[in-house]
């Protein structure tokens, strides 16, 4: 924030009582919420381990390397992220522009393993409807993945918005928002990454 | 996202039609009025559905209805009163009420709140829809799995619930998320938490329940769907799933909702009985640390829905243990209430009515709550008209009465009229004892052993009597509706002269005209107690002055305040999720085509004000 | 202001009315009857009579705190009605002693209710003697199948107990979720399929108890009901010597008739007759004529009922799984008669 945004902070309308953005004390809400589902999600994925009445099972079919790759980049584009953010506050447009750019690009990477990998399954005889272990496999890091997914598209609109000049320093707080969104999805993989692919 | 844009109050009606301006408003009031509409509007729908059902079990072995009616009424009428009646009555007090009381000129969000009204309404209109196509849902409110997999509900009924339960899931998400930061940023300058109005506070709680119970529900219909259209094994025995988990999923939502639907009747409660007591709330921090508590232990007694399914006795006592536990703070709000009216001075005014009739109706069906929450009674009593009967003192002798008590009371703020008071104590005298003719004998109908959800019975188990005896009750209900709603027909035809403040009450939003203008507030007030109008008007009553009215504001004040102006994205983003969601009924293409429509909107509904026309952000 | 009526007639008419509904509520208790076929305040067996004590301690503990409360809220609006001319009161904002004992209060009548409860919950979820009476129930859409292994008898609709002997009931269900509930018997357990529950209950003076489903299950859930019949002591071991008999041969041509027809139609697929048929969907008929009632105790065990059923199932259980074969007139007659002979 430049002195003269905070300045103005008192006539922002989205700053309230509290000096905090109406938008970011949404998105917290929001991810607070998203905790709920995601615990749903996984309590339901742990509540079936090892019910499944037939194969596969999760270690002959987890590839605990190449995942670890694949949830390597995505980590790695959380970095990215905060490079963007960074750029976007100094007002360094031409930097903004790489790191969202190449932010996108990690996730759409990361979707791109986990496309390949939900191919691979179904080549190997593990599908939604096999067992168990697929039926809450795929749809737990396949919303996982959706969340990427929006999350790739939104960060794609910001650079959009980038390329066409329209994104400057007082859009920060935008960008710094879909951090917050970006750096959440990221965790959620650590859980689901440590829960689903490393504990046996 | 909230808008910087300037805009004149006032101004929204002139360029476009009346209609447009009802389709484009983002103002809280408006989208409160028509919330408050729609639920009305959905509650004459479900009381319908239950006269039908009533008049089906008059007699034994009645056939007015068949049992696939039977079951379709019940599965609506809960479905409906639930999610369609009671949460947007409430929803049209949050929008109205919370920034009046907490001294805002509207919402964090006031496009997101249209978003939240028009998907609402998405949602009920789809879930009614499924009549239109004689395939309304017919597995229960509650929808328990496996009755809801493809093999024993094969046809569309299940699929029009799912998809019209997820899309009024994402409605009250959103209406969370604005209201959670409403009221922690809007809050005028000095008013700190503690002296926020009960009513908000309970609202506040009420939001968080929401944010946090939803996602719930949102994932254990996600798995029914993905069973029903995907053919996963969530739910089915055969392939290992366990139906007891749709059971935990929708109880870890659904016992937080019986608060959702609770605490903003409390909240109001808490607001007529002090207004017309003339004294404050008797010890409103601890009924605030009680509403907390209630919203906290909300989350962990969700199993007590499902005493009767075998979970073992360590998990029954544990659960019995905290439901007793969350009887505590309820008793202990029903206390505070006494405790308000005690040296007071009574006045009985219509909302005052209903306020009492809360506490006497709520307080039963609170005891009766504790018999069941013993798992041994639990086992005799669930699933019996012993438990119809005690959550309609709670829903209806709780959740409705305390809805119509804020409907009187603020009916002369939102509409400058005052309702009638004699059609109003018919109104509530006649809905008093059609409740209690017809919901107390069904304790004891549910204690002579009469199952729910059966569509006839047997003559020689004694059930006949009190089943009439219950559908004539139902129908005295129906009589002090109709008298309600031409006491509001009578009201709205005569000239407002209800004046700003008309009950001499102490919060807020009678300190502003009634109705209020668009901009609520010409100049923010500042708040020094939880009764601010009231120690304006009277002083403290410890021999602290009155403070006086705030000094008059000059037209170049009103002039330069900004709202919101209006938008049509939020009714846009609305119809397209609906084309997209209902996608899932016909074709792929058309989810494929509603999705991108969607995202379309969602684009220009987020870049609505990027960079206004006017230029500079501030 | 608006009109300000003094309000102590308005007053009156309140005490008067609310009176009038407490009158009328308690005169509604005097005049019920408790003592009905599906009654759960008239136990028969220790389960039922355990919860049912837990059941009047909390009944008699809310009933006073009811009165407490309602007489109050009655006190109150009485007693400090508004007076023409009365001044505003004073503010009072809370009593922190007196709020914190009424919490205290509560938790500890809720403790009167908690350590009961738990004694029960425990005593009554104890593993079953190795000496019970073991019988399977299985709930099917909509109809109940009993079986006792130890035994070897398969019956449907039809509960068989001795008195005085401890029952272990061991429920499943193939379809749907039901609940298996004898309500002079004591508390339901829900019947949940890929799961066995029990219910361990010794049932105390003989009788005849209706049961029903108490888990929504589709279409004919209210149709879903039984019959539990407590032998006095001996008479259960007669019924089971009948029950274990093979089925008996028809003696009257219309019957044997009927016999013949059975074995040669679609009945075989779904229903067990020792020695005809061997399908397993339907209930077991071996000793069909002997059961008082049949759908699921919707229909008295008669010549017409059962005609009727035979040419239309659906019309007299609606949703029943049973098809409509299209046996009709003589056929159906036929029919009846050899399953009504099959004592």
């Amino acid at each position: 924030m430049t002195s003269q945004a905070a300045s103005h902070a008192e006539h922002d309308p989205n700053i309230g009582i509290t000096g905090l953005d109406h938008r970011k004390m949404g998105m917290w809400a929001f991810l607070g919420s998203e905790c709920m589902f995601f615990g749903s999600l996984i309590g339901t994925y742990l509540s079936y381990k090892g019910k499944s009445l037939s194969g596969p099972t999760p270690h002959e079919i987890l590839n605990i390397p190449l995942t670890s790759v694949s949830a390597f980049v995505l980590l790695m584009s959380s970095v990215l992220m905060v490079l963007a953010l960074a750029a976007v506050q100094r007002n360094d447009m031409k930097w903004a522009k790489i790191w969202l750019f190449s932010t996108a690009t990690l996730g759409a990477g990361f979707v791109g393993f986990q496309i390949f990998e939900f191919t691979h399954f179904v080549h190997l005889g593990l599908t939604l409807q096999t067992n168990l272990f697929g039926s809450t496999f795929f749809t737990l890091t396949g919303f996982h993945g959706a969340h990427v997914t929006g999350g790739v598209i939104w960060l794609l609109a910001l650079w959009a918005l980038a390329v066409r000049g329209k994104l400057g320093p007082e859009d920060a707080l935008k960008v710094e928002i879909c951090g917050l969104y970006w750096h959440f999805v990221d965790i959620v993989w650590i859980a689901i990454f440590t829960l689903v692919y490393l504990i046996p | 996202m909230a808008t910087h844009a300037a805009f004149m109050p006032g101004t929204e009606a002139k360029s476009h039609g009346v209609l447009w301006s009802w389709l484009t408003t983002v103002d809280h009031k408006r989208i409160g009025i028509l919330y408050g509409t729609s639920a009305f509007i959905f509650f004459l729908v479900g009381g319908v559905e239950a006269l039908i059902m009533r008049l089906q079990l008059a007699r034994p072995d009645n056939t007015l209805v068949g049992p696939q009616a039977f079951n379709e009424l019940f599965t609506m009428h809960g479905t409906t009163m639930v999610f369609l009646a009671i949460m947007p009555l409430s929803a049209s007090f949050f929008n109205y009420m919370i920034p009046l009381m907490i001294g805002a000129r509207d919402v964090a969000f006031p496009r997101l709140n249209a978003l939240s009204y028009w998907i609402f309404l998405a949602g009920a209109l789809f879930l009614n829809a499924s009549w239109l196509f004689g395939v309304a849902p017919d597995a229960g409110w509650f929808g328990y799995a496996n009755l809801t997999s493809r093999q024993f509900s094969p046809t569309a009924s299940i699929d029009f619930w799912v998809l019209g339960l997820q899309i009024l899931g994402i409605s009250s998400l959103m209406a969370g998320f604005n209201f959670v930061v409403t009221i922690i940023n809007l809050r005028a300058p000095g008013m700190t938490l503690m002296r926020m109005p009960l009513f908000v506070w309970m609202s506040f709680v009420t939001q968080f329940l929401l944010v946090l119970a939803f996602p719930a529900i949102t994932v254990g219909l996600i798995l029914l769907m993905f069973d029903r259209f995907f053919g996963t094994l969530f739910y089915a025995p055969a392939g290992g799933g366990d139906p007891l988990l749709w059971q935990h999923l929708f109880w870890i939502f659904g016992h937080p909702e019986v608060y959702i639907l609770i605490l903003p009747a409390m909240g109001i409660v808490s607001e007529v009985l002090p207004t017309f007591a003339r004294k404050p709330l008797f010890g409103a921090p601890v009924v605030i640390y009680s509403g907390i508590m209630i919203g906290f232990f909300g989350f962990g007694v969700w199993s007590h829905h499902m005493f009767s399914v075998g979970l073992g006795p360590v998990a029954d006592s544990a659960f019995s243990i905290a439901t007793m536990l969350i009887a505590v703070p309820t008793g202990v709000k029903i206390f505070n209430w006494i405790g308000t009216l005690w040296g007071g001075t009574v006045r009985f005014k219509t909302p005052l009515f209903f306020a009492l009739g809360f506490i006497a109706m709520f307080t039963m069906g609170g005891l009766s709550g504790i018999m069941h929450a013993s798992p041994p009674v639990d086992l005799q009593q669930t699933d019996t008209y012993f438990v119809v009967a005690h959550f309609h003192y709670v829903l209806f002798g709780g959740s409705i009465f305390g809805l119509f008590a804020g409907i009187y009371y603020w009916w002369p703020k939102i509409t400058g009229r005052l309702l009638d008071e004699r059609l109003g104590k018919w109104h509530f005298w006649l809905m008093m004892l059609g409740f209690n003719t017809t919901f107390f004998p069904q304790h004891y109908l549910g204690l002579i052993g009469m199952p729910r959800r059966i569509y006839t019975y047997a003559p020689d188990l004694g059930w006949y009597f009190w089943n009439l005896v219950s559908t004539i009750g139902a129908f005295v209900i129906a009589v002090s509706i109709l008298v309600f709603i031409v006491n509001v027909v009578r009201t709205q035809r005569s000239a407002p002269t209800a004046g700003d403040d008309p009950w001499d009450a102490r919060t807020l939003e009678w300190s502003i005209p009634s109705p209020p203008p668009v901009y609520n507030f010409a100049r923010v007030p500042t708040v020094r107690d939880r009764d601010p109008f009231w120690l304006q008007k009277h002083g403290d009553g410890h021999g602290g002055k009155p403070t006086g009215r705030p000094a008059p504001v000059s037209a170049a004040e009103i002039k330069a305040i900004h709202m919101p102006p209006p938008s049509y994205w939020p009714i846009l983003l609305g119809a397209a999720f609906l084309f997209m969601m209902s996608g899932a009924l016909i074709s792929i293409y058309q989810v494929v085509l509603g999705g991108l429509l969607t995202l379309y909107c969602m684009f220009r509904f987020a870049l609505e004000y990027h960079r206004p026309a006017s230029g500079g952000g501030h | 202001m608006t009109t300000r009526v003094p309000s102590r007639p308005r007053v009156t008419t309140v005490l008067l009315l609310l009176t009038v509904l407490a009158l009328a509520s308690a005169c509604s208790w005097v005049g019920w009857d408790w003592d009905t076929p599906m009654s759960t305040v008239m136990p028969k067996s220790d389960f039922g009579k355990m919860t049912h004590e837990i059941f009047m301690l909390i009944s008699w503990w809310t009933l006073g705190i009811f009165i407490l409360v309602e007489g109050a809220l009655l006190y109150c609006c009485w007693r400090f009605r508004d007076r023409p001319g009365a001044p505003i009161p004073k503010q009072i904002h809370g009593n922190t002693p007196l709020e914190v004992s009424w919490t205290i209060a509560f938790a500890v009548i809720l403790l009167i209710f908690v350590i009961p409860t738990i004694r029960v919950i425990f005593k009554t979820q104890e593993a079953p003697a190795a000496t019970a009476l073991r019988v399977d129930v299985v709930g099917h859409q909509w109809w109940w199948e009993f079986r006792y292994p130890g035994l070897r008898i398969t019956t449907a609709n039809e509960l068989h107990l001795p008195v005085g002997q401890t029952v272990a009931f061991y429920l499943n269900a193939p379809d749907v979720i039901h609940s298996f509930w004898i309500p002079q018997l004591g508390g339901k357990r829900d019947v949940v399929p890929h799961r066995v529950n029990q219910l361990v209950m010794t049932p105390d003076t003989p009788g005849e108890y209706p049961g029903q489903c108490a888990e929504y299950c589709g279409m004919s859930h209210a149709n879903m009901r039984f019959r539990a019949i407590v032998h006095p002591k001996g008479e259960f071991e007669q019924w089971v010597k009948a029950q274990q008999a093979p089925p008996v041969e028809p003696t009257d041509a219309l019957a044997q008739q009927g016999k013949a027809l059975f074995a040669q139609s679609a009945c075989v697929g779904c229903h067990v007759i020792s020695g005809v048929s061997a399908g397993v969907l339907g209930p077991n008929l071996n000793h069909f004529g002997s059961r008082k009632m049949f759908a699921a105790g919707l229909l008295a065990t008669t010549a017409e009922n059962l005609t009727k059923w035979i040419e239309n199932p659906a019309h007299m259980k609606p949703g029943a799984l049973m098809p409509n074969l299209g046996i009709k007139g003589e056929q159906s007659k036929a029919l009846a008669a050899y399953l009504l002979s099959l004592k």
